[in-house]
């Protein structure tokens, strides 16, 4: 039987790997491969590239006036008893 | 900011809330009113139904915050509160798909999807190398964080996350966009935690592949 890996088998495993959810034997198989393959190391690369760039999609912040309403919805709440 | 900044723990800031203290309402505003406008635009047509969703929300959070027991986080609580009343806008709004078929995770588990396109791998009988890369991806330059960070290409990363399914869509804004931790979304979108990973990983692996297509059109 053949314990190796295959590219095409890693890469349905990266976000195991990543979320640490690959059982040990798996996980050093993986790094196995990951250590002899270009192809595979490139593409977690570009995986890892791709979770940070989605990261940088929050660039919103809270309006003052949005913040100043709902704390004027607050009062009116507050105010009007429950 | 986190909650516990403000407050000694999460117990203090909902006692504070149920004596109608200003100060920790803004803070949880603070804290959550943009992710919540964010998360409520997965689900409704336009930014405007957004913001209604999310106002209807924080009301919620006001008449619910007596009765709120603690058995979930008070974030999973609040936002489990935004995804109800948001689906249940985003059900009124829709015309032809049915709740069921829009929001099943299940359904967006099965059946299997590759995270690439299989001819990209040599065949399983292949003498040497089976399901070795036929076609490997190539490099996205020598510094591609920086070209990962054009606004001509958050805009491609932002139009393959807007083209994923739903839940999909879901898991991958909260987890990656929002920073959540996987616990955190099982919680609040009711999920395994195998699902959370195939989900994240389909999502992952899609706007990879976005990217990859844009990156690789757009080089030479």
């Amino acid at each position: 039987m053949n314990n190796n890996i295959s590219c095409q088998e890693l890469v349905e495993l990266v976000t195991d790997y990543l979320e640490g959810a690959l059982p040990p034997t798996v996980r050093a198989r993986f790094e196995t491969h990951l250590s002899e393959c270009d192809g595979c190391t490139r593409y977690l690369e570009q995986m890892r590239l791709t979770m940070a760039a989605v990261g940088r999609l929050t660039e919103e912040s809270l309006e003052p006036a949005a913040r100043a309403e709902l704390l004027q919805l607050f009062r009116t709440w507050n105010a009007g008893g429950r | 900011m986190t909650v516990t900044a403000a407050y000694a723990n999460e117990a203090q800031l909902i006692d504070a809330l149920r004596r109608r203290d200003e100060t920790a309402f803004a803070t949880l505003v603070d804290q959550y009113h943009v992710s919540l406008i964010r998360l409520a635009q997965i689900y409704v047509a336009d930014r405007a139904a957004a913001e209604e969703v999310v106002q209807e929300t924080w009301l919620g959070v006001l008449k619910g915050i007596d009765r709120f027991e603690g058995h979930s986080s008070l974030k999973t609580w609040l936002f489990r509160i935004l995804i109800n009343i948001a689906k249940t806008r985003g059900v009124r709004e829709s015309r032809s798909v049915s709740f069921s078929e829009l929001w099943d995770a299940d359904a967006e588990v099965e059946p299997f999807e590759p995270a690439v396109e299989p001819d990209r791998f040599l065949p399983p009988d292949h003498p040497k190398w089976p399901g070795g890369w036929a076609n490997a991806p190539r490099s996205w330059g020598d510094h591609p964080e920086q070209r990962l960070l054009t606004r001509e290409t958050l805009a491609q990363i932002q139009a393959a996350i807007e083209a994923l399914p739903p839940v999909q869509r879901q898991v991958i804004k909260l987890r990656d966009v929002e920073g959540w931790s996987a616990e955190e979304i099982c919680n609040t979108l009711l999920i395994s935690e195998t699902n959370q990973r195939v989900l994240l990983h389909r999502a992952r692996s899609k706007v990879r592949r976005a990217l990859e297509h844009y990156l690789d059109a757009n080089s030479t």
